[in-house]
Order: structure tokens, then sequence, then C-alpha cells
């Protein structure tokens, strides 16, 4: 028993040092990288507060919020993948590949095309409604039939809902210039416009969204052995379902009202994390956090060197990481179940 | 884990309950005789698994109560009930890739805080649960690579890490080899003698039924037919009663127990 033990602390140690060292790498390469390239030795003299050439002073000034916007944009995806995955029991749930994501940009686009809403906490509101609805609307369309919401009807499901609302949102938004312009690159996800009212709004739904999150990784191990045995051994199934649900709706809606829909990263980072450690909630949640921004801090720095004079969007850079690992799970499970 | 378990009146009172319109339990009473094995025995679909879910607050009845020590377990904290009644459903679900040690520890859900930490005496129970069920050696072994018997054995070790002094269990040996049944039923014996654990069983194996039982429970279309010690209640005239079958019963030479031979079925 004691020897069990001190090998899964090892390795977890070992995995959150990893997690950590590639979240500090991203967001030295974001401060770093861009039109104009930043020595680390400048960054290293801004952060210490020492003497900095006041024009790169400046563009490292106006990178850093872009940056930490970015980690608290993975880190809540990631988390709101592995809450959605858990309560599901579906190793394919998603805020993108149900649709969710699409659901808080239709309300999104809505509020700004024709409610004249433009503050960011209305946006928030109404991408959280939209998310809401969505993820009740796909799961209920799942769960008809025989054998409940397994994972092809969920991906099934999700993906016809996100496409039938995503078609909603280019009808709302082609006609018109000017909401077409402002937010042609929010639609693929972005993080570029990252400032630091950005992240003040962000904030306090990021720290309710990931505390309701952690209390209920322990109740969610035992959820997994299904609902009968966690009656049993003393869990309130229903109140754990409803808390996790809207912990995953409310992380993945405030990214979105701010970001656009970015996918895959709540697909690919709890995923990660149950292959190469634990299926442990109480792990699988704060190693989706942290690994989800080093995924998307590093995405995003991707798309600044692969669209270069440009960028491209980061929801292209993880559409294009997760596509591959989505069919991948979907084989995977495709042939267990068979 | 070492201390012997509390001796609680438990039982359901006028219980009526059932899945939407029908009914399937009626104004059902039964009083599990503490610190015994009980088992509860009879036909596909006479309420067995209904009467064990509303004993595990799974099924709140329509009417009447299920009462432990004279209050309704329905008022009292599911945290705090999930440290006095046991459950091992017909079949929970192996999550993914988990090991046997992180299986057994989630026994001691009901023991921990909100973040749940594993303390000493939490490490104490569930290594004493895979001792006692022998499956201390798969410790780092992933569940879903073991055979049917030795999952089962993982299970209960997981009730026996929950430390309860009601354990009840839905079919426990299906599936199972006659020598895996009996391993089984011999380490639910050991805990009910060691501990003096309440244990309720539904079983679908008479024979085996009256060799483990202190008390039998013979159910029939939601109601109880016959309760008591197996010798004195296993007849040929129970059998007809809640089987529709005729049967001949002889003596176990050995222990002097009833042992049913099932001849046809009338119905």
């Amino acid at each position: 028993m004691k020897k069990e033990k001190t090998t899964h602390t090892y390795n977890f140690i070992w995995g959150f040092g990893a997690e950590l060292l590639l979240l500090l790498l991203g967001a030295v390469l974001s401060v770093s990288y861009g039109s104009k390239q930043i020595p680390l030795t400048e960054i290293l003299s801004f952060v210490t507060g020492g003497d900095v050439d006041s024009f790169l002073g400046a563009v490292i000034a106006a990178r850093i919020p872009r940056t930490v916007f970015g980690l608290l944009a993975g880190a809540s995806l990631g988390i709101s993948g592995a809450l959605m995955q858990s309560i599901t029991a579906n190793p394919i749930a998603d805020p993108s590949i149900l649709g969710v994501n699409t659901g808080a940009s239709l309300f999104v686009v809505i509020g700004i095309a024709y409610l004249g809403i433009t503050s960011g906490i209305g946006l928030i509101g109404l991408a959280f409604i939209g998310a809401m609805l969505t993820a009740v609307f796909v799961y209920g369309i799942a769960s008809v039939g025989y054998g409940g919401a397994n994972s092809m009807k969920l991906a099934l499901a999700g993906a016809a809902v996100s496409t039938a609302l995503g078609a909603l949102v280019n009808t709302i938004m082609l006609p018109d210039s000017h909401v077409m312009k402002e937010f042609r690159f929010w639609q693929v996800g972005s993080i570029g416009g990252g400032t630091w009212e950005d992240v003040r709004l962000l904030l306090p739904f990021f720290g309710v969204g990931i505390f309701l999150a952690l209390c209920c990784g322990a109740s969610l191990n035992v959820l997994s052995l299904g609902d009968e045995m966690a009656v049993a051994l003393g869990v309130h199934v229903g109140l754990i379902r409803l808390v996790s649900a809207f912990a995953g709706v409310l992380l993945c809606a405030s990214v979105t009202a701010l970001a656009g829909p970015i996918g895959f990263v709540g697909l690919m980072m709890p995923h990660l994390v149950r292959q190469l450690f634990t299926g442990d909630m109480r792990i699988v949640l704060p190693m989706s956090a942290l690994g989800g921004a080093a995924l998307l801090t590093l995405s995003d720095v991707a798309g600044r060197v692969l669209g270069r004079p440009g960028e491209l969007e980061v929801g292209i850079i993880t559409a294009i990481l997760g596509a591959p690992i989505f069919v991948w799970i979907v084989w995977k499970s495709k042939v267990k179940s068979i | 884990m070492s201390s012997l378990a509390i001796q609680h009146s438990f039982g359901a009172k006028n219980i009526s309950t059932g899945y939407e319109e029908k009914l399937i339990l009626k104004d059902l009473n039964m009083e599990i005789p503490a610190g015994k094995f009980s088992v509860i025995i009879g036909p596909n679909g006479c309420g067995k698994s209904t009467l064990l879910k509303s004993f595990a607050r799974l099924l709140q009845p329509k009417q009447g109560n299920v009462l432990l020590d004279g209050k309704s377990i329905y008022e009292l904290p599911t945290q705090l009930l999930a440290r006095h009644i046991g459950l091992l459903p017909q079949s929970p679900t192996v999550p993914a890739g988990i090991t046997v040690a992180d299986l057994v520890a989630r026994g001691r859900f009901p023991y921990q805080t909100m973040f749940g930490q594993l303390k000493k005496e939490d490490y104490e129970a569930i290594a004493m649960a895979m001792d006692a069920m022998g499956v201390s050696e798969l410790a780092d072994q992933p569940v879903d690579s073991l055979s049917g018997g030795q999952r089962q054995r993982v299970w209960i070790a997981l009730v026996l890490a929950q430390d309860t002094d009601i354990l009840l269990l839905d079919e426990p040996t299906t599936y199972l080899d006659i020598a895996y049944q009996v391993e089984i039923l011999d380490c639910l014996a050991a805990l009910n003698r060691m501990k003096q654990t309440t244990i309720v069983a539904i079983l679908h194996d008479i024979n085996l039924s009256i060799r483990y039982a202190d008390h039998i429970f013979a159910m029939k279309k939601g109601n109880l037919v016959a309760e008591g010690n197996p010798k004195e209640i296993i007849t040929p005239e129970l059998m007809r009663e809640i089987y529709g079958m005729e049967s001949t019963i002889l003596t176990d030479p050995q222990t002097g127990d009833p042992y049913v031979i099932p001849r046809s079925v009338v119905k």
C-alpha cells in the first residue's frame, strides 16, 4: 500500500512539473514572439523591474495581457472538458464537440447584432444562457432512443446541432458588414485581442468555476462507479451533476464570450492526463487546467509562427491539432465497444 | 475496521413502492435480524431488487418507510448513512484503467472531507479490505484486466473498506462459476462471523442460500411469503408456492441442511 502510494505521488509530481515547464515556456514565447522579437533577457529584466528599452517595454506590456488571458482561457477550457467528460461518462464530451461553444457564440452574435449588447459582462451572460440551453438540448437529443447518451450519439447530436447553430451564426453575421468585420476573428476563436479588461472580466468566472470543479473532484470519482454505488457511498448525485455541469458550462461560456469558440482544448487535455497518469478526478481537474493553459498559449504562439507575417487564430491551430486526436479517441472507443 | 459492527434495528415498515404507476412492493414489512447473514430468495420480478434498492435509499417508497434504529433513512444525512449501510449493486461501473487499490480506496468516500484526502486509518482500512478479499497482490493491476471472479472480490473489498454495520448485496455471485460463488460467500460469512456485520444478500441458488443463510426471506409478487431459519422453512410446499415448481428435498449428510432437487415446473 505504502509503496504504491509513493510511486503515484512521484508520477503526479513529474506530470505537474512537466506541465508547469510547458506553461512557462508558452508564456515566455508568447511574450517574446511576434512581429518584433524580444530577447529573453529583456523580458527577465522587465519582469524583475530592471532597465528596459522603452519601446521594447511597451511591446512586452502589450503582449502580457494576451498571454495571461490565454493562460486563463486554456485552463478554463481544460477543466470544462474534464467536467463534461466525467458527468456524461463519455470520453468525447467537450465544449466544442457537444456544440456548447457554438450555442454560446450564437447567443453572443444575436446580442451584438440585434440587441446592441457590447459590454463584456452582458456577452458573458448571453453566452452562458446559450451554452446551457445547447448543453441540455444536445444531451436530450442524444438520450432519446435505445442505450441512452452513448459516445456515438452524443458526437452526432453535437455535430448536427453545432453545424445548424454555426449556420445561424453565419446567417446573422454575413449580411452585417459591421458585425462581420468586428467579429470575423472572434468567430474562429482568437485570443489575439485579449486585454487586461478581458482578464478582469474572466477572472471571477474562472475563480468560481475552478473552485466548484475542484470541490466536486472526489464526488465525481465515486460517481464514475455508477449512480447506485454513488448514492450508497453517500454522494448527492443530482447536486454534484448539477454543480459540475454548471461549472463546466460557466467556464467554457465565459471564454467563448470573450475569445470566440476555441475547440478541442477541453477534449485533448483530460484525455492526455487520463492516458498518461490517472483517471482520478482530483488529479485530472488541476492537470487539465495547467495543461490546457500550456496548450492554448503554445498553440497561440504556433499560430503566430505559421501565419507570418500575420497570424493564424488560435482556434484554427487547436482544431488542426485536435481533429486527429478526436478521430483517434472515437476509433479507440468504437473498437472497445464492438 | 477491526472494531465490531454496531447492531442496528433495521427494516421496512409497510412499504409500497414501484416504478411509475406499477406497484412492485405492496405493504411489505421486513425486519432484518441484526448481526445475521440473511438471504432473500424468490422468482424473477418478485421485487427482491426493488426491496434492496429501497433499503439502500435508491428508491423512495410511495408509502411506508425504511427505518434505521427507528428513524426514516430518508431523513438521515446521506454521508452518515453511508457509514452504516453499504450496498453492492448488481452491475456497478468499472472506470476505464482504474487500479484495484484506487477502486477499493473509493469505498472510503463516506469518511473523507470535501477534497477527499485519505488519512492513515483510511489506508489501513483499504489494506485490510484487500487482504480479507485476497486481492492485495493485485493492488496495482487495472481492474478491467481481471477475471469476473477477481473483479467481484475487488468490489466486495470496496464495500468492506466502506466499513458499514449493514451490507446489502444484489446477486453478488451471478455470472461466477461455482468455486467462485462458494469463495465469495465464504468471505461474506467470515465477515459476518468476525465483525458481526449484518448481511442481506439476494441469491438465486437456493441450495447455496440454505447453506450460508442464518435467515431466509422468501418473496413472491411483491410480498413476503415466509421467513425464518432455512431448516425450518424450506419445504416442497414453499418451493411450489414461490417458484411454482415441484421438488424433492433431501438432507445434506454433513450439515443436516435441506437440499432442494428441482423436479418439474407446474405453474
